[in-house]
């Protein structure tokens, strides 16, 4: 499936303020075998004294600019034209719970792909018995690892409501979870506490979705701001699999990856030290246009 | 085991250690194995003997007052906040051989390069966790890992330069490794404090006693610093997390003794990949950052988020391999507890040979037979978070003497370290030796640890000769922390033949001359306001003074000038009739506290002078008082200020600094000053405020030699607003604000005039030409505001 991909984040202050030095993780990234960019530019307006494209630890693409110059309005804008190449369904050759413990502790490596480093606690989530219980629930005896994961995302799917106003980005997982609300973004983190707490390692995902449904299909939510979904590992030899928890459905080709992560925190599309006295508003668009 | 030391009845020293005593399984410093005082201890131990009670107590005394003189604090954390205490020197030096101290610094200098390749090996290939030498989890969960440091080489390509160990002495005598130090290791300034209080106290004794000196370490550590610097005409920087940190003093100590810049976060920009410092005269380059703020509040945009004490992009200034960072960001993940259990294996993997030193037995739970291990041993263990980086006698809330266990409860450790075993050590329960601290006119053992450090020069590691002890305050090893109560020592390195005579451990010899311009703009700023500050309390002690005067002098506060003078001094807010101490001492703190965010720009002598000026704000009279006795009072305190205003004034040299602060005072004065006139020389001001307005202005002598006749509208003004040779009238200072900032840099820039000076020249001269009765009540309120003007365009032009 191939993508015309257009995003914007447009902020505007109410008196010139200091952007600082910002880093952007906006343009879909290339996975082998998944998905390719094509073509792709990130563009900032006004215009960045300094800017710096490179990977960050994960081997997601980041664009790190800097503003001299005060400002009252700033606007960050992706255009991309992305492959996404549909994964044939698989058996599910995962292991149960107990082994996927021993090749994890076997796995003596730290690359980026490693499972370590999506297991302990990061930034934005942080281990929480009521959600590491919640996850036990909904074990069964001897299930394989890939069973767990879609088990559990099915049951945060059905026992969460998805409330666009009742959470924002900085709302902790434990009291979305506590509250059972949220947007991809709680979902998502409450997945992920949920899979860690019972030793499945996992992972962030943001990315774009397909904004017009194929014909006579439900357009799926979340598809007008940028999304979240989750990855989580499911032993040395199956690997990594993505599931989006506020759609109930493994990650196909209507998924655009972005970039990959712990939490929230590695992959935020603006991070940033903003210098203002004032308030500000801000908005975004997304454009998920597929060619066919 | 346990010993009493044997001494003759007759021997001078025989008192002093009467019921001293070797406790059992533990090892002391002043006796051996056998219950005989050591070789090494055996002079000092009769000097100390051969002084009365009283000497001691005279000498002990002139080593504290030394701290205090040197404004050497420790800030003590409570929940209702936080507290500086007096330094708890233990006088009593702990002496250890130079052949021993030998062959613990062979040990630490071996553990120093072990540490680095590790270092190399973590932010680079990975081999030792490839190897299986150490747990991948160790590293991917620690949160002292940083990933945005990954694959980061450090400028100049080392990573580590300055190291801290904490040692101890085992039972069987020897030495061990208790915890390592790499992320900002603190406690060298504080030796350096140490050394020279205990040798004040011991100054004879020391000249002759064979101490190693410790001042050819920090010069050693100096010029490794500097020969960092590819451009020497920048300044090595110390990167404080600033004046609410515990050790901050010693940043501040150490700036001053090294000749570094002390600088905050906010003091950095990055540009282009460079790091620059904010000063007065613009963006000015830095290659070199001691840093003493911990790695992840380093960064706000690629490490915590939440800080805000660091500088967005320092991540990618190391990246870009333009500024040397002393140690490395990320450093701080060689602290932790658990590779404590992986480092004598790795040494062997990476040197090829065993560990010279041993450290702290340590099983990391997470395998399974160390767990075993643990379980079965637990009574003898400490139980800690695997993670952590606290000492094993650090409390920390989070670890457990496996022995506080009732034998009962042996399911709720094996529980524990089932379910959390990954996240758990065992470490060995060690005890600490002995080492006499001096109570009640005998020595007396308590338990000891000693942080020793280590620095990368171009000839190799060196170690300094001596250290940090640390002593508790019972025999419980767990109460040596100073937050609990424990006290510090000087350490001597003794050697059997005179010493180096390093003379002495004043600054080190600096040549060079400071830059004008490298005054960083938070400084400029504190000074600025300390200027402002102080003379804002002089001018309200004035008033206050001149209140209490007249109502001694009327005896009731029934009088129209008393009046409009209370009303005034509302404005300044006092309220002359409720006690003015605590409002007074607010004022004192507000100056204080800008004086304390620059102390490494500021006299010694300054300082104390503001600490008893802020003493003597808070023992002002109450209202019971009123009249006399407070005037007096306020009076004595008009001459401290004036002491603290001689000392800044006539002894600080002139640098950027003074001038700001030289600013700030001449521009508050103006301020108040127009301020005092519009009050007082109106046309409505009652009777007497004239007088007050030259008393208030202290020009009572120059008024009346000046002008034959009494006080009256224009001589007020005249000598009080235009006079240029009166330092009280706002003419003079702004003249002054004048010269000061044609002295700033910029000032002297081609091209147009900048818009300070040409604000200042204006009122300069709008203000010269006026005669008294052009210059209104009206004119001086708007002479005020345009001063207030001014202080905007000096932010604007140099703190922003």
């Amino acid at each position: 499936m191939l993508y015309d991909i257009t995003a914007s984040i447009d902020y505007s202050y109410n008196q010139p303020s200091g952007l600082g030095r910002t880093l952007l993780r906006l343009l879909p990234i290339t996975v082998p075998g998944a998905q390719k960019l094509i073509a792709g530019a990130l563009t900032t307006a006004p215009a960045a004294a300094e800017r710096i494209d490179r990977l960050d630890f994960f081997g997601n693409p980041v664009t790190e600019v800097a503003f001299r110059d005060a400002t009252r309005s700033a606007s960050f804008r992706i255009q991309a034209r992305v492959e996404r190449i549909a994964q044939a369904p698989v058996l599910d050759l995962s292991p149960p719970l107990k082994r996927l413990a021993e090749e994890l502790y076997d796995y003596d490596d730290l690359g980026p792909e490693a499972p370590h480093h999506f297991l302990g606690p990061s930034e934005r989530v942080r281990p929480s018995a009521a959600m590491t219980a919640y996850a036990r629930d909904h074990l069964a005896k001897g299930e394989t690892t890939l069973a767990v994961v879609k088990a559990l995302g099915g049951a945060l799917y059905r026992d969460m409501r998805f409330d666009a106003k009742a959470t924002t980005v900085d709302t902790d997982p434990a009291e979305a979870f506590a509250a059972r609300h949220g947007v991809c973004q709680d979902f998502s983190h409450v997945m992920i506490a949920c899979l860690r707490g019972i030793g499945i390692p996992a992972g962030y995902v943001s990315g774009y979705l397909r904004t017009r449904p194929p014909e006579g299909e439900k357009r799926l939510a979340g598809a007008d701001a940028m999304h979240a979904w989750v990855r989580a590992w499911c032993g040395v030899e199956f690997g990594w699999v993505e599931f989006d928890p506020t759609n109930d459905v493994m990650v196909g080709s209507d998924h655009i990856v972005v970039a990959v992560g712990r939490d929230y925190d590695d992959v935020a599309p603006v991070k940033g030290v903003l210098r203002t006295a004032g308030r500000s508003a801000s908005g975004h668009s997304v454009d998920v246009i597929p060619l066919g | 085991m346990t010993g009493r030391v044997a001494t003759p009845p007759s021997d001078p020293v025989a008192a002093l250690l009467r019921g001293y005593e070797r406790y059992a399984g533990v090892a002391d410093e002043l006796v051996d194995a056998k219950g005989e005082m050591r070789p090494v201890w055996q002079p000092f131990v009769q000097h100390l003997g051969r002084l009365s009670r009283e000497t001691v107590a005279a000498r002990f005394a002139r080593g504290d007052q030394y701290l205090r003189d040197a404004g050497v604090f420790y800030r003590l954390y409570a929940e209702s906040g936080s507290d500086e205490r007096a330094w708890p020197l233990s006088h009593v030096p702990v002496i250890v051989h130079e052949t021993e101290w030998d062959r613990i610094s062979a040990g630490l200098i071996q553990r120093a390069e072990l540490l680095e390749k590790v270092a190399a090996d973590l932010y680079g290939p990975n081999t030792l966790v490839a190897g299986g030498h150490l747990p991948a989890q160790l590293v991917a969960q620690n949160p002292e890992w940083l990933r945005p440091m990954v694959g980061v080489v450090p400028k100049g390509g080392h990573f580590l330069h300055f190291l801290a160990f904490e040692i101890g002495r085992s039972p069987d005598g020897s030495w061990f490794v208790l915890g390592d130090r790499t992320q900002a290791p603190s406690g060298a300034g504080f030796a350096l404090e140490n050394r020279v209080a205990t040798s004040r106290v011991f100054t004879d004794f020391f000249a002759n006693a064979n101490v190693h000196r410790l001042a050819a370490f920090f010069r050693g550590f100096r010029d490794a610093m500097n020969g960092l610097r590819q451009d020497e005409s920048t300044r090595v920087g110390i990167l404080s997390p600033g004046p609410m940190n515990d050790t901050y003093f010693e940043h501040t100590y150490i700036a001053r003794y090294l000749g570094f810049m002390l600088l905050e976060g906010e003091d950095l920009v990055v540009q282009d990949g460079a790091v620059m410092v904010r000063t007065v005269a613009g963006l000015k380059p830095i290659e070199v950052l001691w840093r003493r703020l911990d790695a992840r509040f380093a960064d706000p945009l690629e490490l915590d988020g939440s800080s805000r004490i660091g500088t967005p992009g320092m991540v990618g200034a190391l990246r870009a391999g333009q500024v040397a960072m002393v140690n490395a960001l990320g450093s701080g993940i060689l602290e932790t507890r658990a590779f404590l259990a992986f480092l004598p294996r790795i040494c062997e993997v990476l040197m090829g040979e065993r560990l010279k030193l041993p450290n702290i037995a340590t099983w990391w739970c997470g395998q399974s037979a160390e767990r075993a291990y643990v379980l079965a041993n637990a009574e003898r263990m400490l139980i800690g978070p695997a993670l952590s980086n606290r000492l094993p006698f650090e409390a920390d809330g989070a670890t457990v003497q496996g022995k506080a266990f009732r034998p009962g409860a042996h399911a709720a450790v094996s529980d524990w370290i089932a379910a959390e075993g990954p996240a758990l050590v065992g470490q060995e329960a060690v005890t600490l030796s002995t080492t006499p601290a001096y109570v009640e006119g005998r020595l007396r053992p308590l338990p000891m640890s000693l942080r020793a450090f280590v620095v990368r020069t171009p000839e190799g590691w060196q170690v300094m000769p001596g250290g940090y002890a640390r002593i508790g305050r019972t025999k419980d090893a767990s109460a040596i922390a100073m937050q609990r109560g424990g006290s510090v020592a000087d350490v001597w390195i003794v050697s059997d033949k005179p010493v180096e005579p390093d003379t002495n451990v004043a600054a080190p010899e600096t040549f060079r001359r400071s830059e004008l311009g490298v005054l960083p703009s938070r400084a400029a700023d504190n000074l600025y306001w300390l200027g402002r500050y102080v003379e804002r309390v002089e001018t309200a002690v004035r008033l206050l003074r001149a209140w209490h005067l007249r109502l001694a002098e009327s005896g009731t506060l029934d009088r129209p000038l008393l009046k409009s003078l209370g009303k005034h001094l509302a404005l300044h807010g006092f309220d002359p009739v409720q006690p003015i101490a605590e409002a007074l001492a607010e004022r004192v703190d507000d100056a204080r506290s800008c004086a304390g965010k620059v102390r490494d720009r500021f006299s010694t002598d300054g300082w104390m002078a503001l600490a008893d000026l802020a003493a003597a704000a808070a023992a002002m009279p109450g209202p019971d008082h009123a009249g006399d006795d407070t005037a007096r009072a306020l009076g004595q305190f008009l001459r401290q200020i004036a002491g603290f205003s001689g000392l800044v004034h006539e002894n600080m040299y002139r640098f950027t600094g003074w001038r700001f602060l030289t600013l700030g005072r001449a521009l508050e004065r103006a301020n108040s000053m127009c301020w005092t006139l519009a009050t007082f020389a109106d046309a409505k001001a009652p009777e007497g405020a004239l007088d007050l307005a030259v008393e208030v202005g202290d020009s009572l002598m120059t008024h009346r030699r000046r002008y034959t006749v009494a006080t009256n509208r224009a001589t007020v003004i005249d000598l009080l607003a235009l006079d240029d040779r009166n330092p009280r009238a706002v003419f003079f200072q702004l003249g002054e604000i004048q010269r000061q900032i044609a002295k700033l840099p910029g000032s002297d820039a081609a091209g147009p005039m900048p818009p300070l000076p040409r604000r200042v020249l204006e009122l300069h001269t709008g203000l010269a030409v006026l005669s008294p009765d052009e210059l209104t009540t009206d004119g001086l309120l708007k002479l005020r505001g345009a001063t207030a003007g001014l202080s905007g365009l000096i932010a604007e032009t140099y703190f922003g």
